[in-house]
Parts: structure tokens; C-alpha cells; sequence
């Protein structure tokens, strides 16, 4: 047991938990932020996806312990004043969802992505989405959504 | 996940005084945690090495580069000094998993792990890596011993590796598609002696092919291994490759990587 305080989409907490709590652990279950989702047991599926000072990864494969003092944001951190992110918008528009199972790790990852590439070619969006796997799309929208986000940002 | 206790260790002192046998150190995690959750390995503590400055960052000398254990696979794809001492190195990291694997895993991490099919032990081999524990140095040959088996001890630590810089070196592999781990990776290193072609995912651990080795060393051209049949009784087959394919991917990635360098 030990305390966590992270800052979460902006705004501080601060929480006693098990040391075996898994950041999407404590996201899901501590802070109620269910957006973050979770996939598989394996750490391939992306689903919870998020990011930590600045650099996405995996939630279910970090301790909450692990990234304590760090800042963390989450898919609902992406919005401003009711306003989705334009990467949110882009696959809305493109349709680059359809169960929306795997959106919020890939939306999270995409939009680390071009936090460090701010034009990204086909082959490049497809490489980073290496760990985000979705069941639905065939990811073609899903491409075409990054790509449309990157001409918004 | 079963409990155990989060320690975070401030040097490799701390880190090797709190290890028992039934610790684990914690890098990335990339292994050590998925590995917990689906109950394959349980631990009553884990040592986060994380924050032991020391373990991490990159040095090149004129003959060497020397990369921190807990220095993370995006550190060493990034890192312009290794793109230019050893451009195969970088490319290999650039390669493992995917961006969320490589923000996290660690070189320290993969090569204790020792994964038959990961993709640092054949750079350890093939550019005669030292392996600097903190309590002594062993050479790369003596280091890898069988399937996730090194030598080292229990609660040793790995402070950093040191890698010989070659004359001309590449690493070819062919990944699995879902996980990118290598269904078979090899690294081809020309050094001023001798050439060595380290082969991973192929057998039950990493291993330096002798009869490459050999052909390459006479003659550095792809020609020289080209059709070269190898034995492939010891190979690995599974779902996604039968022993006998292997064989001859090792021939073929081989040749990719001479040709490459
Ligand atoms: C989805 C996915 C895809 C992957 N794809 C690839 C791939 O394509 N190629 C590849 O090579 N790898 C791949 N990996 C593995 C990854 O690269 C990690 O490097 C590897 O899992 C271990 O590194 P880590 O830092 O996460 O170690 P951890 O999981 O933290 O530790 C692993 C083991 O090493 C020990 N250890 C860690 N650091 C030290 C140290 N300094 N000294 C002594 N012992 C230590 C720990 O005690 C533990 O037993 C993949 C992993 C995942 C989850
Ligand atoms: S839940 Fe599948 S990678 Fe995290
Ligand atoms: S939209 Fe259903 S898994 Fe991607």
C-alpha cells in the first residue's frame, strides 16, 4: 500500500493503493475514468493507451507506483470546454471507428504521434499504430482520420 | 496480479541488497508485468531500477559504445551517436515491438530476459558485447546459456552494456507480424579480424553460426553463404514457422545483411 499523486488530465490526486495497482487500474477503478480501456492480457492490444509526461504507453503495463509524481492524460483529458480534440473530430468525420473499442488508444497514440512527426506519411502512421490493433475498421480509416487531424493541428 | 511490495532503489547497492529469491528487478516492465498478470511468474517484491541515474544514458568511445541498462530502446533508436558509431544498433531498437513497447523496455531488461526470439542478444554476440554487472564483466559468448537462462546470479545487476563498434555490421530480421519479435533476426558484424553472423529466434537461444562465420570471414559477399544448407535439427518449429524454413530463412537473412552492410 502507498500513496499515489499524479496529475490527472490537469488536475491533482492523490490516493492510497495497493502496490500491485496497475495504472489502468487505478484510472478505471480509483478515478472512474473508463475511457481508457482494456483489451488484452498480453500488453498488444493498445486499448489503454495513454500518456505520460508527454510520451504515450501502455497503462496496463505500468504500475500506478511505478509513474508516481508523473502527469498523466487520458482520452477525456483531450477535450477543451466541450470541444473534441481535432484527432477526435477526424475520426468522427472519417469514420475511423466503429465499435470504438480500440479508439481511445488509438486516438491517445496518434495523437503522440504527431506531437513528434507533424506530417506524417502512410507508412509512418501505419508503423506507429504497430500496437494499437483494432477488430473492426481494417484501419484505412483510421489512417485517413491521423492524416486529416495533421492538417488541424 | 498477486500482491507484492513496490521498491524503488536509489543505486545498484540498494538494488542488489534487496533482491532475494524471490525478487525481481523492474525496468520497462514489458516482460515482468504481463508476465505476473497471466500468473506465469510471481514475485513477493519488485526493485524498480528506474531511477539508479547511473543505468542509464549512452557513451561512445573510438572503439566502443557503451548503453546503460535501464537506457530505453526509443533512447537508443534516437540516439544520433549510436546512428553513427553502430547504424545497425539503432535500427535494431527502431525495430523492437512497437512505439508504446519501446518507450519503456530497456536493453538491461531484454538481454536478462535472454527471450529466444528478442533481438539485442544477436547484437550482443555479433558486436562482441561486454556485459558490465556490478560485480564483474563477462563477455557476450559466456553470457546467453539457453532459453531465458544468462549467467547471471540471483539479485546480480546489469550496469551497462558495451558494444565493440565493427567495421561494417546490419541486422536483418523477419518479424512475426503480430508481435515484431524476430521469427528469425541475424546480425552480420565485420570486425578487422573476423566476421560474425549472431542468429536469433532460430534455436532455443541466441547463437553465433560457425560455418557463416567461417565462409564470411574467407569472403565477405553474400555469394559466399548463397544455397548454404544448414542443419536444422535443433531449430525451432511452432505455428508460425516449421524447423525447415527457418533454415533457410537464416541463409536469406544472411545474405540480406551482407549485402545490406
Ligand atoms: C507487445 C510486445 C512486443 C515486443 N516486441 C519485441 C520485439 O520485437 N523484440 C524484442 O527483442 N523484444 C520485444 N519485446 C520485449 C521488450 O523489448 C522488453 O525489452 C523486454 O520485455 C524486457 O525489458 P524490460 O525493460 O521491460 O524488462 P522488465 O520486464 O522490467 O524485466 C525483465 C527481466 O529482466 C530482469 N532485469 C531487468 N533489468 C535488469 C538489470 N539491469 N539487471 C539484471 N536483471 C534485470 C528483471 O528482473 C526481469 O526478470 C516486446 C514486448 C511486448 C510487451
Ligand atoms: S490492454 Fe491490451 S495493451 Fe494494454
Ligand atoms: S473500432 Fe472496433 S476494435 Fe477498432
Amino acid at each position: 500500500m502507498g500513496k499515489i499523486s499524479l496529475e490527472v488530465n490537469g488536475r491533482k490526486v492523490e490516493k492510497e493503493a495497493p502496490d500491485n495497482t496497475l495504472l489502468s487500474t487505478f484510472l478505471r477503478e480509483h478515478l472512474q475514468l473508463t475511457g481508457t480501456h482494456i483489451g488484452c492480457d498480453t500488453s498488444q492490444c493498445g486499448a489503454c493507451v495513454v500518456h505520460v509526461d508527454g510520451n504515450s504507453l501502455k497503462s496496463c503495463t505500468a504500475l500506478a507506483a511505478d509513474i508516481n509524481g508523473s502527469k498523466v492524460t487520458t482520452i477525456e483529458g483531450l477535450e477543451t470546454n466541450g470541444k473534441m480534440h481535432p484527432m477526435q473530430e477526424a475520426f468522427k468525420k472519417l469514420h475511423g471507428l466503429q465499435c470504438g473499442f480500440c479508439t481511445p488508444g488509438m486516438v491517445m497514440s496518434a495523437v503522440d504521434l504527431l506531437q513528434k512527426n507533424k506530417k506524417p506519411s502512410d507508412t509512418e502512421i501505419r508503423d506507429w499504430l504497430e500496437g494499437n490493433i483494432c477488430r473492426c475498421t481494417g484501419y484505412q480509416n483510421i489512417v485517413a482520420a491521423v492524416k486529416e487531424a495533421a492538417t488541424k493541428m | 496480479m498477486k500482491d507484492f511490495n513496490y521498491h524503488s532503489a536509489k543505486d545498484s547497492k540498494e538494488a542488489s541488497k534487496l533482491a532475494s529469491s524471490s525478487s525481481a528487478f523492474l525496468a520497462g516492465g514489458m516482460t515482468t508485468i504481463p508476465s505476473m498478470k497471466l500468473g506465469l511468474a510471481t514475485y513477493k517484491d519488485l526493485i524498480d531500477i528506474k531511477n539508479i541515474k547511473k543505468l542509464s544514458g549512452i557513451k561512445v568511445s573510438g572503439k566502443s559504445v557503451t548503453i546503460g541498462a535501464a537506457t530505453k530502446h526509443v533512447e537508443v533508436s534516437n540516439s544520433k551517436d549510436v546512428k553513427k558509431a553502430i547504424p545497425s544498433l539503432s535500427s535494431l531498437a527502431e525495430g523492437i515491438g512497437d512505439p508504446q513497447v519501446r518507450n519503456r523496455g530497456t536493453i538491461g531488461g531484454s538481454i536478462a530476459n535472454n527471450d529466444p526470439s528478442a533481438d539485442y542478444p544477436s547484437a550482443c554476440i555479433a558486436l562482441n558485447a561486454t556485459i558490465h554487472t556490478n560485480e564483474r564483466k563477462i563477455e557476450a559468448a559466456k553470457f546467453f546459456k539457453g532459453m531465458f537462462e544468462t549467467a547471471l546470479k540471483k539479485g546480480e545487476l546489469i550496469e551497462a552494456i558495451e558494444f565493440q563498434i565493427p567495421e561494417k555490421s546490419s541486422y536483418q530480421k523477419h518479424p512475426n507480424p503480430a508481435s515484431r519479435y524476430a521469427i528469425v533476426g541475424v546480425y552480420v558484424a565485420k570486425h578487422k579480424g573476423d566476421v560474425n553472423v549472431a542468429v536469433t529466434g532460430a534455436k532455443s537461444c541466441v547463437y553465433n553460426d560457425k560455418e557463416m562465420s567461417k565462409a564470411l570471414s574467407g569472403n565477405f559477399s553474400s555469394s559466399s553463404i548463397d544455397g548454404m544448407d544448414l542443419d536444422s535439427s535443433e531449430m525451432n518449429s511452432d505455428m508460425h514457422a516449421s524447423a525447415d524454413f527457418r533454415a533457410s530463412l537464416v541463409v536469406t537473412q544472411a545474405k540480406k545483411a551482407v549485402d545490406a552492410c
